[in-house]
């Protein structure tokens, strides 16, 4: 499926004022301070990734304030009150659709050059919601949302698949992979891009878990770590999924919930869920990087030494806008011997191009190929003979873009090289 | 009632009622729009929201520059004409003397040769910002009516100042009449349009300040 779920130009009037109320439903004290404080100075412009790539105006992140700015303003201006200010129209939906959900990831990165701090992600995120009232957004994120819902994940693993791909796993690596366990301190998650696309990856963590003596399990009941309910702009989806690993986690009193390779399951989970749910969460919530950064520092896991030349691309929810940028760099020290960071790297490093869903629009295709080879310069100046990162969505995209350009640069993932090298 | 006393008397005051009231009736809505609380916990070592806020307002003033340097005219521009308009208002002697019948507070002022050239300055600076404006593609996208307008009024007390100055209009008082009427025009267009981000850039810095602080997120 590679079209719109729904055209704009067919929406009815009455779903075109839905859109524009759902627009202003969602503004709160902070984004109404957004939508005010854009000087339009275009500074954002060359700070993201789809402008950098395509040159185009329109992929300026000030400009996708635009819907949420005007519903905002026809609220709160006089002219608005006199009905004379600008409404949200049919034509700007069909304009802005794209630019909500193609071209842009919400990595955060037009924040850090904006002199007015304009939190742009979070007001593409919440925009993304108005639009999704109404159906519109690319078909297959929609997918994405309704198999997330349906079968337990956008990739299609039901529980029943799970439960076989785990014994497989299990079987296969002979390795102990619990599942369903009646009481655990940890519950791990996972994405099923890792479970459908890198089992590998699966395996590491459990390796690395069992060799640091962790009390884990994996939960039937809430395993799905990604979150395209959210990525989609389907509040009720995105609860569900949350729903499904807090009942998991209080059903085996784990107290922690740790989050597998993905940037955004990592957001969402960490940064937005107990917000959804209108409580705070009773387990605290970790990334595998800061899980295995605190056994490591903790002296529960050792590594031999990794002699290859390694970079590492920072997965934007989890460094920039996640506040974990540290923690794989504190698991490669001492064990990667020739690390080698980007530039720029860390929290100012450039987006893969397929986080926030993107990944997912097969007809955001070409314009995430663009943005890819911005990542293929960065590695290839580094002179490092393997890119790593800690995002399963990254590695895809990445995979998927390096195919497209017949890149052979080598690329792993960071859990998959360290599960390689710990010491049991 | 002649202009001078007309602008410097009803013009001026009307012009000061709406700038209060508009500029109120603005924050207002802003501070008073209701934000859902964060419930999520914070990250360890995160600052208190207000502290983190407040950091936030004064490291964003120093700019954060492209590596490839693409922003650097916009960013050094908007310094100079910020800093020229600053000196001109704050530091020029006839200025003060208004500012004292006001307020009744008052500083020492700028040599007038000073003046002179740092109004020069920002006058070409503005002029830059606006050709930049026409010129860029990004820019002619994102442009508003509010954008041209707050540039005509910024720019139009810089030149009735030159021609009050110069002597450029005769008889004197007109020219400060248009001077002060010129002023009077700024202070009503400032709530309506995009001038008031002096007063926004506070709100806007201080709530993501806070929001990424809590996440330990490093800006």
């Amino acid at each position: 499926m590679t079209g719109n779920a729904k055209s704009a130009a067919d929406l009815t009037d009455a779903e075109v004022k839905s859109a524009a109320d759902k627009l202003l439903s969602l503004v709160g004290g902070s984004i109404a301070t957004y939508t005010e404080a854009c000087l339009r100075c275009g500074q954002c412009a060359e700070a993201c990734h789809f402008y950098h790539a395509s040159g185009d105006p329109k992929h300026t992140p000030a400009y996708k304030l635009v819907p949420i700015a005007k519903a905002h303003k026809r609220s709160v201006s006089p002219l608005g009150w006199l009905g004379l200010a600008p409404k949200v129209t049919r034509e700007d939906l069909a304009e802005w659709e794209e630019l909500i959900f193609d071209s842009c990831t919400m990595c955060g990165r037009c924040t850090i050059v904006c002199p007015m701090a304009i939190d742009i992600s979070s007001v593409v995120a919440s925009t993304r919601q108005a639009f999704a009232k109404v159906g519109l957004g690319p078909a297959d994120l929609r997918e994405a949302a309704d198999n997330s819902r349906d079968r337990g994940s956008p990739l299609g693993l039901t529980p029943e698949a799970l439960e076989d791909r785990i014994e497989w796993l299990a079987d296969d690596n002979e390795l102990d992979i619990p599942l369903d366990k009646d009481k655990a301190e940890v519950l791990l998650t996972v994405s099923s891009i890792e479970m459908m696309k890198y089992p590998q990856s699966i395996v590491g963590m459990a390796k690395l878990m069992n060799a640091a003596g962790a009390d884990w399990t994996f939960s039937s009941v809430g395993y799905e770590s990604t979150n395209f309910g959210y990525l989609s702009g389907r509040g009720d989806i995105a609860r569900t999924m949350i729903e499904r690993i807090t009942t998991a986690a209080e059903k085996t009193g784990a107290k922690t919930v740790v989050i597998p390779e993905c940037g955004h399951a990592f957001g969402v989970m960490r940064w937005s869920a107990a917000n959804i749910l209108g409580r705070p969460l009773p387990f605290e919530v970790l990334h595998i990087t800061e899980y295995l950064a605190a056994l490591k520092r903790a002296g529960k896991l050792k590594f031999k030494p990794y002699d290859g030349s390694l970079t590492y691309h920072d997965p934007c929810q989890i460094s920039r806008r996640g506040g974990a940028t540290e923690e794989a760099r504190y698991l490669l020290e001492d064990f990667a011997t020739d690390f080698r960071e980007m530039t720029p790297t860390g929290n100012r490093n450039w987006c893969c191009g397929g986080g926030g869903g993107v990944q997912a629009m097969a007809r955001a295709a070409d314009l995430r190929h663009k943005v890819f080879q911005i990542k293929m310069d960065q590695v290839e100046k580094t002179g490092a003979e393997t890119l790593i990162s800690s995002c399963a969505n990254c590695r895809l995209t990445m995979d998927e873009s390096a195919e497209h350009f017949h890149w052979d640069h080598k690329r792993d993932s960071l859990i998959e090289l360290l599960a390689d090298h710990v010491i049991e | 009632m002649d202009l001078l006393d007309f602008a410097r008397g009803p013009a001026l005051q009307f012009a000061a009622g709406v700038f209060c009231f508009g500029v109120a009736w603005r924050l207002a809505v802003l501070i008073f729009t209701p934000q859902a609380r964060d419930l999520t916990p914070a990250r360890k070592g995160a600052l208190p929201g207000p502290v983190a806020g407040a950091r936030e307002v004064f490291r964003r003033m120093w700019p954060e520059m492209h590596p490839t340097g693409s922003n650097m005219f916009t960013t050094i521009n908007g310094y100079v004409f910020h800093l020229g308009l600053a000196i001109i208002v704050f530091g020029f002697a006839p200025h003060i003397q208004v500012i004292k019948s006001f307020f009744g507070i008052s500083w020492i002022s700028l040599p007038p040769v000073f003046i002179h050239v740092a109004g020069g300055i920002t006058m070409a600076s503005l002029l830059a910002a606006l050709v930049k404006r026409l010129t860029s593609p990004v820019l002619k996208l994102l442009s508003t009516a509010d954008d041209y307008i707050t540039w005509a009024v910024t720019f139009a007390p810089l030149v009735t100042g030159y021609i009050l100055v110069g002597r450029l209009i005769q008889p004197y008082n007109t020219a400060l009449a248009l001077h002060i009427l010129s002023f009077a025009v700024l202070l009503i267009w400032f709530p309506f349009g995009k001038l008031m981000h002096a007063f926004i850039v506070f709100l806007s810095r201080a709530r993501t300040g806070a929001h990424l602080n809590h996440r330990g997120a490093q800006l």
